[in-house]
């Protein structure tokens, strides 16, 4: 197909010569072939989730379909009544009593815990292991290599049998809550000190003030609000979003460690050695060149995370065994299944719905993560 | 620290003093702050689960030995090697009746053979729509490319939900489309994808081509993106002197194109074999490792043996034995790939 045309005259008007600065025309019958080849793969490509959209728009409670339809019969025939009837009541009774919003709530939940803390806690690391020459630099980064390989589930069974372990009254829980607090207000404080004693106290520094007083009012607030009734069970550790959210944590940091490094190495050294003659220490390199620049790589680590949290399935149904704490993959997953308990278009609109909002997200920053994924994967 | 030592260190160079201890590892201080956090995090939920796995293994855990403040708390009991030896002599029938199909060295083959076939097609595949989606003047080019993405782009566990209805026995959108090309010669009870016993070509089950056209499906276009990429670093004055020397589209596929894109094919394979190896979406949710244990891979058993059967004991040590697999397996691409990297072309 590469049929050569440096030997023909420029000026020769191919029968299909529109493409857009395109500098070679194809034949007819090459761009025929070219034409069926894609649309084939395009076809099987969209024949799967064609199917699954028209599946969702029919009648709520609709059984296997018995016709073939991947495109909907008429526009009458369309309707919203599935994604309705997920919405009001997404587990059928004999699962259990939980909302659509309580479940998309307890994935996000899950997602966004696990995005943010494997991303805080693994820039600082990565920038360590990309910038800095310490003591057994190769070995770690090596075993967090190591770790990257592991699914997920190979850790399980000491993950539960460890966080199963912790189970603690709720006073004591209320106690770990105001620590944590106040712990977060002082290392706040400690931080708007140090910028306001430093030269260069700008409006940043008093919206960062202002920010930091906000959410430490937020966590007192919060604090006070808690009521623990009378014959409240234990909480277990084991047996929460919390509980998974660690033990997801356990793969998502060394994976956003990994994916940061690989990012962070790309940086041109330049910049930093330039700050380095004006006198900058690590820590100014870190918070001044590093993170601004670094920005697009932690959207699409947090994101990868973020994903990852909200369809993870394997290890919420371990641990999780109330209803109230159901995450959006469980409930599509006793959707499932082919008998007639199961409604066929039920669990396409409830599969349209969880996929939609990642999927927007991963089409927007897609050329980040695809960049990302190669460099910072596995490299031997 | 010696004395005597930085003494001899003055007199031969007295210009520079050598420096303390203290202001020598004053990089690795900071460093370890950098990594404080993480190490904390890592050391508590990954690091000290593995060597407590490793402990577990050699212990008949049971769920009555996790909560030692629970009534039937049973403490674990030291076995030795024995959970070893029952899962590499498939004798776990003895501890749960479920585990009657289970065959170690059947698993582990199909495993390799699932992640063999579909990586091969993967790759292929991946390179194949990627150049063809490169020849310039193709039209709708854009079109194409936001189609192909779409896999990639739906979570996998939504993905493998789907194919899991649309192989369903009866009214599958896969067995209503076959019908229709078939036509008469289409089986009236339909194909049954998932659960049909017997095996169909080279010993495998349907269920595993059933999984096969599914995560070919979810895989390739990964493979695209990361050769289009590729494709479009080649220097097109290499094709032009190549059509100067009167080569062919053939032969500069294979002179040009496929060396280029090997340094980019090859991490993007590495990550592949790794990822398809724990394939845990696929297989759970399309055959669910059936029919008879036949499809089963090494994730979708030790999730079964922790989740289903609650041997966490047993199932403590099949990870070890996972851990060693992939060891090897790492070890093998690192080697592949080094070989690669030293390719100049």
């Amino acid at each position: 197909m590469a049929n050569s045309s440096i030997a023909q005259p420029t000026s020769r008007k191919g029968l299909f010569a529109r493409g857009r600065g395109a500098g070679r025309q194809l034949e007819w019958w090459q761009q025929l072939l070219l034409q069926a080849f894609c649309l084939t793969v395009a076809v099987s490509v969209l024949f799967p989730i064609m199917w699954i959209v028209t599946l969702s728009f029919k009648e709520a409670g609709s059984a296997r379909p018995l016709k073939l339809e991947v495109i909907p019969p008429s526009l009458s025939s369309i309707t919203l009544s599935s994604y309705q009837a997920v919405i009001e009541q997404p587990l059928s009774k004999s699962a259990g009593d939980i909302s659509f919003w309580k479940l998309m709530g307890n994935s996000f939940f899950l997602a966004a815990g696990v995005s943010f803390f494997s991303v805080m806690i693994g820039v600082a690391a990565a920038y360590a292991f990309s910038r800095l020459n310490f003591v057994g630099r190769k070995l770690i980064f090596l075993s967090i290599g190591f770790i990257l390989l592991m699914p997920g589930i190979a850790t399980l069974a000491p993950l539960f049998a460890m966080l199963a372990k912790i189970s603690t009254s709720l006073e004591v829980l209320r106690i770990i809550y105001f620590t944590m607090a106040g712990l977060l207000i002082a290392g706040l404080a400690l931080m708007t000190i140090s910028r306001i004693r430093s030269d260069d106290f700008r409006a940043g520094s008093a919206a960062f003030l202002v920010g930091g007083l906000a959410v430490a009012a937020l966590f007192l607030w919060g604090g006070t609000q808690i009521e623990i009734p009378k014959n409240a069970r234990p909480f277990e550790l084991g047996r929460s979003l919390y509980g998974v959210g660690l033990a997801m944590i356990s793969g998502a940091l060394p994976f956003a460690i990994w994916n940061l490094k690989g990012y962070l190495d790309t940086i041109p050294k330049e910049l930093e050695e330039a700050a380095i003659i004006d006198g900058a220490s690590p820590n100014q390199i870190f918070f001044r060149i590093i993170l601004p620049l670094a920005t697009p790589a932690l959207a699409v680590t947090a994101f990868l995370g973020f994903m990852a949290g909200w369809t993870e399935f394997a290890l919420t149904a371990r641990f999780i065994n109330k209803a109230d704490n159901y995450t959006l993959a469980i409930a599509l997953q006793t959707m499932t299944g082919q008998y007639a308990t199961v409604s066929w278009s039920n669990f396409a609109a409830m599969s349209i719905m969880i996929s939609l909002p990642v999927s927007i997200v991963y089409l927007a920053l897609q050329k980040y993560i695809v960049g990302g994924l190669t460099l910072g994967g596995v490299k031997g | 620290m010696a004395s005597a030592e930085s003494s001899v260190e003055r007199a031969s160079d007295s210009a520079i003093p050598r420096p303390s201890w203290w202001a020598r590892t004053r990089t690795s201080r900071t460093a370890y702050t950098y990594l404080f956090p993480a190490l904390i995090v890592m050391s508590i939920i990954t690091f000290y689960p593995i060597l407590y796995q490793f402990w577990m293994s050699l212990t008949d855990f049971g769920p009555s030995s996790i909560n030692p403040l629970a009534k039937n708390y049973t403490p674990p009991k030291y076995v030795g090697f024995e959970n070893y030896q029952l899962i590499l002599q498939d004798k776990l029938a003895t501890k749960n009746a479920d585990l009657a199909s289970f065959k170690f060295w059947r698993t582990l083959g199909f495993n390799i053979w699932w992640t063999f076939s579909n990586v091969i097609f993967h790759v292929s595949l991946g390179i194949v729509i990627a150049v063809m989606l490169n020849v310039e003047g193709l039209w709708f080019k854009k079109i194409y490319r936001a189609i192909y993405i779409l896999p990639m782009v739906l979570p996998q566990l939504v993905i493998a939900t789907i194919w899991r209805n649309m192989f369903d026995g009866q009214y599958g959108a896969i067995n209503l489309m076959l019908k229709i090309f078939l036509g008469p010669a289409f089986p009236s009870g339909g194909i049954d994808w998932l659960q049909r016993i017997e095996p169909v070509a080279f010993g495998l089950p349907l269920s595993y081509f059933a999984m096969l056209i599914a995560n070919i499906w979810l895989g390739w276009p990964f493979m695209t993106i990361v050769a289009t990429g590729a494709l479009q670093s080649i220097p097109k004055e290499l094709y032009e002197a190549a059509s100067i020397d009167g080569a062919t589209g053939w032969n500069k596929f294979w002179t040009i194109t496929l060396p280029l894109l090997r340094p980019a094919m090859v991490p993007a394979t590495i990550l592949g074999i790794i990822q398809t190896f724990n394939l845990f979406h696929v297989i759970y949710f399309i055959s669910g490792g059936g029919p008879l244990g036949q499809t089963e891979i090494l994730v979708t058993q030790a999730y079964k043996l922790i989740n289903n059967n609650s041997l966490f004991g047993i199932g403590a040590a099949f990870s070890v034995f996972i851990f060693i697999i992939l060891g090897c397996i790492s070890a093998i691409t690192a080697r592949i790939s080094r070989v690669a990297e030293s390719y100049d072309g």
